[in-house]
């Protein structure tokens, strides 16, 4: 790894991950990615993040904030830049990809 | 435009949405297929948004239809700038609550995926748009701009098929716009999943002359016109013209317009018909113009609208030249009844004159129609186009009801009749003008070489151009034979007879 890729995971480690989860009503792809992103939140990012549920069939004004098209999507709002996940999030190994994570933190 | 009834009701039952767009609604005989998808295709730049940007704004405002765009590709407030210039105000549909812009933006370098997903998100966007503005239309423009955003592409096609299922369900009218695509109509196949009505749009180049085209390639459960329609974007938004679709079915007449000048209506026993077509052929400088210019000026004088195309000349020139021979057409020009197009025929190609000249007679609605000349035609296109070309203008301007004078200039080396025998078949009164040399001297000559329904002179006349008009003098016959010009006056000056209806020398002979 190189050490701007080291400075920038380091810098992830001290950050508070702000996250939205975009969802519709309680639907099995639904509760799976909240149950998914938990359990990642858990493993990964110790007490420095934060989840905001967002429930677009209750109001769908709120998908227009972030652009949602797909249901389920994660957006990682902080640390920039920006980034959305879609998908039941059940392969954990893609999320940490995506969120440019690639050392399993303790 | 005026109100109709919001729904077209056809025999077969499927009902139909009218699209509001000049010529669209004639040729899919009476709109899209309500409550269904309609597919418009074409490639880059042809128009595609901007038929969809029509659709919903003549649906709100002339059918009291509120619509909602979904604005896959442009950002709201370029759309709005974009389409202003055609007159549409989408900021003000907007705020009557008669327009949703719904822009949804896929950044596919933002996006990652893991595991299953559905569009529930963009399905809620668009029914929340839909109640906000209790929407009957809807346009998608342009679905496919999805296929780059997001990765599944299996996930994203049943997605799809959900989405016009659900569309319908909604009973929604919906217009989905999709790229050309290579060997198919759209590039992602939507061709697939909207089967009701397909429509392709066109912009190509022929002999560096671009026409836009547009054709209906399907549309389920109903008949339609099967042709390619030009159609033309101006600042009143879209034009289809339905040119190509008329029948040998117009309604004939048997009342007489006067040509505007005395001696020519009675050698054509009161006039052309009504309706009919007038070619007038001549040499450069016989005259064809002057009597053009007659015509239009007894059509005005009786109150008729005109509509003057002038391939050659500019209004003001046409003005002035007709003035010196005591024909006043600024009078008409300036309030309005007479219609005059000035254009070079190189300007465009042969479709979109036809085109053009079809909007004009819409727009303007005159009785009489000049096109002078159609010689410059043949200058873009060759003969037998030409040819096809004239033959739907007559058929068109027949089926209108409106006299239409075409002149023609012929070479001077070529035998007259030869030359415009091509589209004479196409014409039913034709008026010959000739310059006749001899004893030293020029004269013009005036006949008529057929009428169809009518009998007609047969005599060669002399044409007389002066400060108070045409005049067609009587040609001297005797035994000298048939005489004119000076040798006609001389015969008659022997004989003591008054020189009949020529003017004196100085008068006589004013240019055209």
């Amino acid at each position: 790894m190189t050490s701007a890729g080291k400075k920038k995971a380091a810098k992830n480690d001290e950050e508070t991950w702000d996250l939205r989860l975009y969802v519709a009503g309680q639907t099995p792809k639904s509760i799976a990615a909240i149950a998914n992103l938990k359990k990642f939140c858990t493993e990964h990012l110790g007490d420095r993040y934060t989840i905001e549920i967002v429930d677009v069939a209750r109001n769908p004004k709120l998908a227009r904030r972030d652009q949602i098209v797909a249901i389920p999507t994660l957006v990682r709002a902080l640390p920039s830049p920006i980034r959305k996940i879609i998908g039941d999030l059940s392969s954990t190994e893609r999320v940490l990809v995506s969120f440019d994570i690639r050392r399993q933190l303790p | 435009m005026s109100k109709r009834s919001p729904t077209v009701a056809v025999a077969a039952g499927l009902e139909k949405c009218p699209t509001g767009i000049k010529g669209l609604d004639e040729i899919t005989k009476g709109g899209f297929p309500r409550g269904r998808p309609t597919l418009i295709c074409g490639a880059a730049g042809c128009g595609k948004t901007l038929f969809g940007i029509e659709f919903l704004v003549r649906g709100a405002q002339d059918y009291g239809e509120p619509g909602v765009f979904v604005a896959f590709e442009e950002q709201p407030h370029e759309l709005a700038q974009n389409v202003h210039s055609l007159g549409f105000d989408l900021r003000r549909l907007e705020r009557q609550k008669k327009l949703f812009i719904e822009y949804v933006h896929v950044e596919r370098s933002e996006i990652a995926e893991t595991g299953e997903y559905d569009l529930e998100g963009l399905f809620l966007r668009l029914g929340d748009a839909i109640d906000t503005v209790k929407a009957r239309r809807i346009v998608l423009d342009t679905l496919e701009t999805l296929f780059a955003g997001l990765p599944n592409e299996a996930i994203l096609r049943g997605e799809l098929r959900r989405l016009f299922r659900w569309l319908k369900d909604r009973g929604v009218t919906a217009v989905i716009t999709a790229e050309r695509g290579e060997g198919q109509l759209t590039r992602q196949g939507l061709e697939e999943y909207v089967s009701d009505c397909v429509i392709l749009l066109d912009h190509r180049l022929y002999d560096q002359v671009a026409t836009r085209r547009l054709r209906v390639v399907k549309y389920r459960g109903t008949s339609h016109g099967t042709n390619e329609y030009p159609f033309l974007i101006d600042e009143n938004g879209i034009d289809v013209l339905p040119i190509t679709s008329v029948e040998l079915a117009h309604v004939v007449s048997t009342e007489r317009v006067s040509t505007g000048v005395p001696d020519l209506d009675v050698m054509l026993h009161g006039g052309p018909f009504r309706g009919s077509s007038i070619l007038v052929s001549g040499t450069a400088g016989s005259g064809k113009s002057s009597i053009a210019a007659h015509m239009v000026h007894a059509a005005c004088e009786r109150g008729e609208k005109s509509l003057y195309f002038a391939y050659e000349e500019s209004p003001q020139q046409i003005v002035r030249n007709m003035r010196s021979i005591g024909v006043d057409l600024g009078k008409y020009l300036r309030s309005g009844r007479l219609q005059c197009l000035a254009v070079r025929p190189t300007t465009y190609g042969l479709e979109m004159h036809l085109a053009a000249i079809h909007k004009a007679v819409r727009d303007h609605r005159p009785r009489l129609v000049v096109i002078d000349p159609i010689t410059n035609f043949f200058t873009i296109a060759n003969p037998a186009e030409v040819k096809t070309m004239l033959m739907r203008l007559v058929d068109f301007l027949k089926s209108q009801h409106i006299t239409a004078l075409f002149t023609s200039l012929t070479g001077g080396g070529k035998a007259m009749e030869a030359t415009d025998a091509g589209v004479s078949s196409l014409i039913d009164t034709w008026i010959l003008l000739r310059e006749l040399e001899a004893n030293g001297e020029r004269n013009r000559a005036l006949y008529v070489l057929k009428s169809r329904g009518s009998a007609h002179s047969h005599q060669v006349r002399e044409f007389l151009l002066t400060r108070k008009g045409i005049q067609l003098v009587e040609p001297y016959v005797g035994p000298e034979g048939v005489l004119i010009g000076s040798a006609r006056i001389a015969q008659q000056a022997r004989q003591g007879k008054p020189s009949g209806k020529r003017q004196p020398a100085s008068q006589a002979g004013v240019g055209r």
